[in-house]
């Protein structure tokens, strides 16, 4: 700081500006540190973050692909020895039993839903605000409580494992995310066309059936379609009501044990044949690939309806 | 005159008023449906709830407070104490916790404000399709990938590091509370960040332009008045997690050993509440079916309190 010039006295004014000046700089500086410090952080977060979920897809995709093919998905599969590593033979019968499953499950859960769905739109009234609590908290519950309550009333009382079991267990699992979905998509509908139906003289139900559910069909699903994406991978339930031995034959009757996908690759991952070991991933590839096509769908609905809501 | 309202109980005169009553009180059979379906579903989460509490009752009035606080658990002849479980359980979830809250707050915040937007759909596509991968996947995942990795670099770095001190001495063989923890932590992320960044997006705008205006630098807008500002979100999306990981059982079932006992450190294999029930339930004899459906049972009341609380601050959040 220049205290004098040419033997002056010095400036009070002109030091005081100086002080200023010095002092801002330097403020400016570390606020500047301190931002590039925190945008920095969180650049590495994401990176973090990124470097296990990527090496889950490569995974997938590194160790499964190979499996993929028509007679992977359909044929039955071989028994194995720990001669070979390539004579696994296909999962068409687990492939089986998770369609037979999940879309009698869905068949099951997509009415209790919907209509759930329906009620909880309709009012705030109080017991519509208690079922809407409840649906919440059964949106977070462990699944595996579900294949506790599957097993004391349905392997109890039928005295067999079956997969009718483990349809009931997901179908209480798809229950709450689609009357959850179809309760948002009910009270998106204009008030105004519901008002309007029945001012022209047509029935709540007639209402319901050809104004309201038209209009909000895209939200429910979208809704019914995370329902079932969620269902297809369920494992901690299924394992517990659908058999405890792994089948190896075709069956498409739900009352009697089955084989879904998930519960396959828990009993390859724990396998003590290599071959078995392997086919894990096929089987996690193709299970990831219907999630997959099942979110998308999903997502592809309700990206539509937000463009067409705003044009 | 007066015109008669339709809702009217007065005998109505003309056709049409008398259309209009038929059609409404024609109506009944609808909300009888509605309603019929609504009493039906609750009934069912009625019959659940008291399905896991009877059969969990001779355990109870069995085991009694040593059902919750007993050190041992040996299964098929008991004594059932869950002690060990629940403390697995805490513990998991609190080291998913540690690595996934702060990970996934910085890569929610950097999706939303950092990354250009060309990368940002994909990105943010990836970690909804993460969030949607079955459990049992990641299971796979953590056997396959993550045990190797754990006994040949983590485990022996960690321990070196330490001089085979607590928290990191005991067996290296991969599966472990510590691999428990970590593949869950892996597993909320998605939930963490997609939640999260969908409350950061309700930040208005106004408020984060106003603080630049006033000259304020990135890392203050981010400290300063986004985090406070979606504070309650944040935090809702934080206890999802939670509530994820306590309540997750198949991918820790594979990755945590499967040993109901009270832990040495964190290369220790154990069981949680959830895991124990799916490798036990299926070949459990005598009295431990009742045991675990008592382990369902305090499982159903933390998980219930905890996603209680989720959807209260998400809601309050929400609504602010």
């Amino acid at each position: 700081m220049s205290s004098t010039i040419n033997g002056l006295p010095p400036d009070p004014i002109l030091e005081r500006r100086e002080l200023i000046q010095l002092r801002a700089s330097q403020t400016i500086a570390r606020r500047t540190m301190v931002s590039r410090v925190v945008t920095g952080l969180l650049w590495v977060g994401l990176v973090i973050a990124l470097i296990p979920l990527g090496s889950v897809v490569l995974a997938l995709i590194d160790k499964g692909v190979r499996f993929l093919g028509w007679s992977f998905l359909t044929a039955l599969p071989q028994l194995p020895s720990l001669a070979s590593l390539n004579d696994i033979g296909g999962i068409g019968n687990a492939v089986a039993a998770t369609l037979v499953i999940d879309a009698l499950a869905g068949l099951v859960a997509v009415p209790i839903g919907v209509v759930v769905g329906l009620y909880l739109s309709q009012g705030s009234s109080r017991p519509a605000n208690f079922l809407r609590t409840v649906v919440e908290i059964m949106t977070g519950m462990p699944s595996i409580l579900l294949g506790v309550f599957a097993y004391e009333y349905f392997v109890v009382t039928m005295k067999s494992y079956s997969g009718i079991a483990a349809v009931i267990a997901l179908s209480m699992l798809m229950v709450p995310v689609i009357a959850k979905a179809a309760e948002l998509a009910f009270m998106a509908v204009p008030s105004s066309l519901r008002e309007a139906a029945l001012a022209l003289g047509a029935r709540e139900s007639r209402v319901a059936r050809q104004v309201v559910f038209p209009s909000a069909l895209p939200g429910v699903l979208t809704g019914v379609l995370l329902a079932l994406a969620r269902a297809v991978g369920e494992t901690a339930p299924v394992l517990l009501v659908v058999g405890p031995t792994i089948s190896n034959l075709w069956n498409w009757n739900p009352l009697k044990p089955m084989t879904p996908m998930p519960m396959l690759i828990f009993g390859y991952a724990n396998s003590q044949y290599p071959s078995q070991r392997a086919a894990a991933w096929g089987v996690a590839l193709t299970l990831v690939a219907l999630v997959v096509i099942l979110t998308t769908s999903s997502r592809l609905i309700s990206a539509r309806m937000r463009r067409e809501r705003h044009s | 005159m007066t015109i008669p309202s339709p809702v009217s109980e007065r005998p109505l005169k003309s056709d049409v008023a008398e259309r209009i009553r038929r059609s409404a009180t024609s109506d009944r059979p609808f909300r009888y449906v509605l309603r019929a379906t609504a009493a039906l579903f609750g009934a069912v989460i009625v019959l659940f709830v008291w399905s896991i509490v009877k059969t969990a009752w001779p355990a109870i009035t069995s085991n009694g407070i040593n059902l919750i606080i007993g050190r041992t658990w040996i299964a098929g002849s008991g004594p059932y104490g869950a002690l060990p479980l629940i403390i697995d359980t805490l513990s998991t979830t609190a080291i998913a916790l540690i690595f996934a809250v702060p990970v996934g707050l910085a890569s929610a915040m950097a999706l939303q404000f950092q990354v250009p937007q060309r990368l940002r759909g994909p990105l943010a596509s990836l970690v909804e399709l993460l969030a949607a991968v079955p459990s049992v996947v990641y299971g796979l995942w953590g056997i396959a990938v993550m045990v190797p990795f754990f006994i040949n670099t983590l485990e022996p770095f960690l321990s070196h590091l330490t001089g085979s001190s607590w928290p990191f001495n005991g067996p290296q063989d991969g599966f472990s509370i510590l691999l428990a923890g970590i593949v869950l932590s892996i597993m909320i992320l998605p939930t963490i960040v997609a939640v999260s960044r969908d409350v950061i997006a309700t930040v208005p705008i106004e408020v984060v332009e106003g603080a630049l205006s006033l000259g304020a630098t990135r890392g203050q807008v981010f400290s300063k008045v986004i985090i406070p500002t979606a504070r309650t979100g944040l935090l809702g999306a934080i206890v999802l997690g939670t509530g994820r990981a306590l309540g997750e059982t198949i991918a820790v079932a594979m990755v945590i050993g499967s040993n109901a006992q009270l832990p040495h450190s964190l290369f220790s294999s154990g069981a949680t509440l959830a895991s124990i029930i799916a490798v036990e339930f299926g070949n459990s004899v005598g009295s431990e079916g009742s045991a675990l459906a008592a382990l369902a049972l305090i499982l159903m009341v933390i998980t219930g309190l905890v996603n209680w609380g989720a959807r209260a601050l998400t809601r309050r959040a929400a609504t602010r």
